[in-house]
């Protein structure tokens, strides 16, 4: 199996809230809340973005309702999921669609918006789940579901509010932040669909419910797309702080010191033997292992492939996938797909591949108008760093024999 | 007080002329790649004319002086 899969995975929810009965009571149930008592909750319950950058909602709430003077705010949910391995959007758009526009609206309510963008990827099934939803709900807030083309740098917020403002569905520089300066000029909110989710979630239920599980610094659940040499896929939810080893024992993964682990996504980082077990799931609890929470990728390499070969493939995809829009991402990437290609599958890759991918990957970071580079970068040096040994054998004797394998059946 | 100022490369902006690393080279130097790199230092005193320069020099006006600014974490995504 490779990591280029695309499934849309089932639900075994470990620790069922979102994706559970509270969020089926929930769904669909939003009271009101009085202006600012929301930013309140927010603040107390300590809840934190879920479409990667795990940035605070509150402040963002904040920021925009600073920003907003004599012009309208606009709310904007983000569920375009371009991450190939990460299906746990659709799934909550799917299974959920009244509890993400039921977060949309509470956050539109409290920012004093009436309009709203719901990004979802371009004739995705969710589409005619999120649309049937909206028939069924009031119009207070008039919810524009938009579909985004893919491109795997299409879900990045930017993008998504230049596709929205009928440009293309590449990412812009900022500043201005869209707090500031959004669809529109307009003052805008943008947050994932798990993120709005999770919003009517604390709405409902209050504070206190919501911190009941998870860490006292990350409360609530996380979900997570677990998938790849596991024996139950799917999309699993999980309270913050939960070891990644427990997920994975949950996913019929029999850990041994050698198994690796993508987390986070394409722009992620490769765990492997020990770095997994001492990896829990939460955002700190992923850095401080040398992993990425990112938006919740968990894939387990197939221990019969080739971890440099798959890395390549993928190295490949992000570099294609760059919207050519800045230098040191067009060529940086191209540069460090070259390198992994090379560490991969040339029979003479030599002992400088590794240190130049390392150089490379330091080199592209912050030099893009959005996080792409970084992220690509970042990930390369993971696997070189990762499996230092697996790269000694490919400069030492040659392409493994299941990088050779693949090789031979390419040609 | 004058206050601390920065320089910024536009990534999108830049085609990587680099007349910025000629003009400016306590602050700038060359990626692989041909596109300039710029260390996040402060840029004051006698330096900052020499960045004025380098901003107006560049084809494509990527170069940007900005005031240093702290405090605005809230309003990234």
């Amino acid at each position: 199996m490779s990591l280029l899969t695309d499934v849309r995975a089932p639900a075994p929810a470990v620790l069922p809230r979102l994706l559970g009965d509270a969020g089926m009571r929930a769904a669909g149930r939003a009271r009101p809340v009085r202006r600012g008592a929301l930013t309140t909750m927010l603040d107390a319950a300590g809840l934190r973005g879920r479409g990667g950058a795990g940035f605070p909602v509150a402040a963002k709430v904040r920021a925009v309702r600073r920003a907003t003077g004599l012009r309208r705010p606009v709310v904007v949910a983000n569920g375009v999921e371009s991450e190939p391995l990460s299906h746990k959007d659709a799934l909550l758009l799917r299974s959920f669609p009244h509890l993400v526009l039921d977060g949309l609206t509470l956050l539109a309510h409290e920012v004093g918006a009436t309009r709203a963008y719901l990004g979802v990827a371009a004739g995705a099934v969710e589409v005619d789940d999120v649309t049937a939803a909206l028939h069924r709900r009031p119009r207070d807030v008039e919810v524009e579901v938009v579909e985004v083309p893919h491109r795997y740098v299409a879900s990045e917020s930017s993008a998504l509010l230049s596709w929205i403002d009928g440009g293309a569905a590449v990412p812009y520089v900022r500043p201005p932040w869209e707090a500031e300066r959004g669809v529109g000029g307009r003052p805008t909110l943008v947050h994932n669909v798990e993120t709005l989710a999770q919003v009517a979630l604390l709405a409902y239920y209050g504070v206190h419910w919501f911190r009941a599980v998870g860490q006292p610094d990350e409360p609530g659940t996380f979900l997570l797309t677990v998938d790849g040499a596991v024996a139950t896929r799917g999309v699993y939810e999980v309270a913050a702080g939960t070891p990644l080893a427990d997920v994975l024992e949950r996913a019929g993964v029999a850990l041994d010191a050698d198994t690796a682990v993508l987390t986070g996504g394409y722009l992620g980082r490769w765990l492997r033997g020990a770095a997994v077990r001492s990896a829990s799931v939460s955002r700190a609890g992923m850095d401080a292992a040398g992993g990425a929470l990112g938006a919740g990728v968990v894939h387990v390499l197939p221990p019969e492939s080739c971890p440099l070969a798959e890395t390549a493939r993928v190295a490949t995809y992000l570099a294609e996938q760059s919207a050519g829009q800045c230098g040191p991402c067009r060529y940086g990437l191209a540069a460090l797909a070259e390198a992994m290609r090379a560490l991969a599958w040339w029979p003479d890759a030599d002992a400088q591949a590794a240190n130049r991918i390392r150089r490379w990957g330091e080199m592209v970071k912050g030099r893009g108008a959005c996080r792409h580079p970084d992220g690509a970068g970042g990930f390369l040096v993971s696997a070189v760093d990762a499996f230092a040994d697996h790269v000694d054998g490919h400069v030492g004797h040659g392409a493994c024999a299941a990088a050779a394998r693949e090789l031979r059946s390419a040609r | 007080m004058s206050g601390a100022w920065e320089v910024r490369v536009d990534p999108i902006e830049c085609a990587g002329h680099l007349l910025c690393v000629e003009l400016l080279p306590e602050r700038l130097r060359v990626d692989d790649w041909g596109y300039p790199m710029v260390d996040g230092r402060p840029v004051s005193g006698e330096l900052l004319a020499h960045a004025r320069r380098a901003a107006a020099a560049c084809p494509t006006l990527a170069l940007r002086l900005n005031r240093r600014e702290t405090g605005k974490e809230a309003e990234r995504g």
